[in-house]
């Protein structure tokens, strides 16, 4: 009988592997932020292995840094995190100083506050709007682009750049604040205030934006300082770490006196909930969510930031001080700082041997660490949720490319 | 536990791992054995106070003048430099560790120089390691994954090393 099967022609046996698949997607994917490849491996719709693969973006920035003197490489540090170029230019601004220890005037120092508070709000704004993008809603990304633009604007106003300011530079900021443009500034916070709540309607408590994030790829607080996240990524682990409190003298001097509270999840509560909406109930600490969440809790708390820089900017008599020469000599040594950029901790080092132009800079980028940890959260999820995963962690390809 | 007495407690734990320390430097630097690498690590982040949960940078400083003329002026020793940046999450403290490597193994030339890698130990060097690898041009052995991370993978050469060439041609694509 099994004889006459084998030899019926009518009968067809299929010897195809069914079980596994692999997907690419990307590198010029929508949802992949940038320039970024991730091999999915298949099984069905259940994802089992991915694979990001990077580079696209590459621009030997750190080649570039040792041939450069440290004032030349600033519009560099702009093409790194470009949605936040001014905390890049920041970063490498106070690094160049740790090693020179050379400390800036009062006021230079709340105009620093100032600008990076809102280059962190304008930063969150791309890192929300972009997120709804990425799960199918196209709203969200207008009404941030909406309020982005009038950040860009004040930008403008500052230092004549929209995207690549190059505003901070070594020594201070390239130029002072045009007259009227605290105005505008506080103009623009009154106006942007009620707006927010706007967004957790739009996103925050979007019955279908929690079932899209909430519990979908938790990050336990371990993995996340084992893989080296940062920044909203470990925040929203339910990680109490933040460089603006934590950080080294050189960087924390500079929040001196300023009043914030670290945008985390203790004993079940953020801080000042109150005026939130509440934890969806699906949520779990350390979900697409919570990153999501702890971004709109520091847009509130940058606003509240830049509030206080302003008052205390203009208390402030006296100069901004000029930038150092753009040849000034560096000591001999070494010197490592990392600072707190929207994206998580962004790690500079640099090398001198004495002479005006570094012997080997490094950029140690947030988005790097934090983009490697993808492998795991989206191992066994759907494929649908990988989106979801990759947007929550908010990275951008010039940075992780350099 | 901070500076002399947590280097004294490393190296009554871990005697001969320490070679070379500079404790008044901007970011103060033990300098360890490459064999060694890996037993100190692990005892910075499990039993070390206060632990190292996190190790925030690796990366390489290539110590070498390509220029005869000025290399004849140099101070330093010709090698390459790994430099580890830790971090205590619980203490909020920093430690740099380094390790000294020869240019080239065995000093020939294109032989890449080997060190134990710490990606067993903190999961981030796994891609730390790669990039340097990439980069800089230093085997880590017993890394799970070891291949060029920004470049393609069939790229020519060591980018951040001193004495790197730009190839002339890449695929049909014009270089220099």
């Amino acid at each position: 009988m099994a004889q006459a099967i084998d030899d019926d022609p009518r009968i067809i046996e299929f010897d195809v592997r069914t079980d596994e698949m692999l997907v690419n997607m990307g590198p010029q994917h929508p949802s992949t932020h940038g320039v970024l490849r991730l091999v999915l491996r298949t099984d069905g719709e259940i994802v089992s292995e991915v694979e990001p693969h990077i580079g696209y973006l590459h621009r030997c920035a750190e080649k570039i840094g040792e041939n450069l003197t440290p004032r030349q490489w600033i519009p560099y540090t702009d093409r790194m995190d470009y949605l936040a170029a001014m905390n890049m230019n920041l970063g490498w601004a106070l690094a160049v100083e740790k090693l020179m220890k050379h400390e800036v005037s009062e006021k230079a120092r709340h105009l620093r506050v100032l600008i990076a508070e809102l280059g962190r709000i304008a930063s969150h704004l791309v890192g929300m709007g972009a997120y709804g993008l990425d799960l199918g809603t196209f709203s969200p990304f207008l009404y941030a682009f909406r309020e982005r633009e009038k950040i860009l604007d004040l930008f403008e106003e500052a230092c004549g750049a929209r995207l690549t300011y190059s505003y901070i530079t070594v020594g201070g900021l390239t130029a002072d604040l045009p007259p009227g443009w605290l105005g505008k500034c506080e103009a623009f916070l009154a106006q942007f205030e009620p707006v927010i709540q706007e967004y957790h309607a739009l996103l925050t408590t979007n019955a279908i934006f929690v079932k899209r994030t909430a519990g979908i790829g938790v990050l336990s607080p371990a993995m996340a300082i084992d893989y080296g996240c940062s920044g909203p990524v470990l925040r929203g682990s339910g990680v109490d770490q933040d460089m603006r409190r934590d950080g080294e003298s050189v960087y924390t001097a500079m929040y001196d006196g300023y009043a914030f509270e670290v945008a985390v999840q203790k004993d079940g509560r953020y801080p000042r909930d109150h005026t939130y909406p509440a934890v969806p109930a699906d949520a779990v600490l350390g979900d697409c969510w919570h990153r999501f969440f702890v971004r709109m809790l520091e847009v509130v708390q940058s606003m509240d930031l830049v509030r206080q820089a302003i008052d205390r900017y203009s208390a402030c008599k006296g100069p901004l001080g000029e930038p150092l020469k753009l040849t000034e000599k560096l000591p001999a040594g070494d010197a490592y700082l990392e600072t707190e950029c929207p994206k998580g901790q962004m790690g500079f080092y640099l090398v001198s041997d004495g002479t005006s132009i570094p012997w080997r800079v490094r950029a140690r980028s947030s988005s790097f660490s934090n983009l490697s940890v993808t492998a795991e959260l989206c191992r066994g999820c759907l494929i649908a949720d990988v989106p979801a995963i990759v947007g929550s962690l908010d990275i951008v390809m010039g940075e992780i490319d350099r | 536990m901070r500076g002399p007495a947590f280097l004294e407690k490393l190296e009554a734990v871990l005697p001969g791992a320490v070679t070379g320390r500079n404790l008044e430097a901007l970011d103060p630097w033990i300098e360890v054995a490459p064999d060694r690498l890996v037993d100190v690590c692990r005892w910075l982040k499990e039993s070390s106070d206060p632990r190292f949960d996190a190790l925030e940078c690796v990366t390489a400083v290539d110590w070498f003048e390509p220029d005869q003329k000025k290399a004849a002026k140099v101070t330093w020793q010709p090698r390459l430099e790994l430099v580890y940046h830790l971090w205590s999450t619980a203490a909020r403290a920093s430690l740099v560790l380094k390790v000294s490597l020869p240019r080239w193994k065995d000093d020939t030339p294109g032989e890449l120089p080997e060190v134990p890698s710490v990606a067993g130990v903190w999961r981030t060097a796994d891609w730390h390691e790669r990039e340097v690898y990439d980069m800089s041009g230093v085997t880590f052995t017993g890394h799970p994954d070891l291949r060029r991370i920004l470049c393609p993978e069939d790229w020519v050469g060591y980018p951040l090393r001193k004495d790197y060439e730009m190839p002339l041609d890449y695929h049909g694509i014009r270089g220099r």
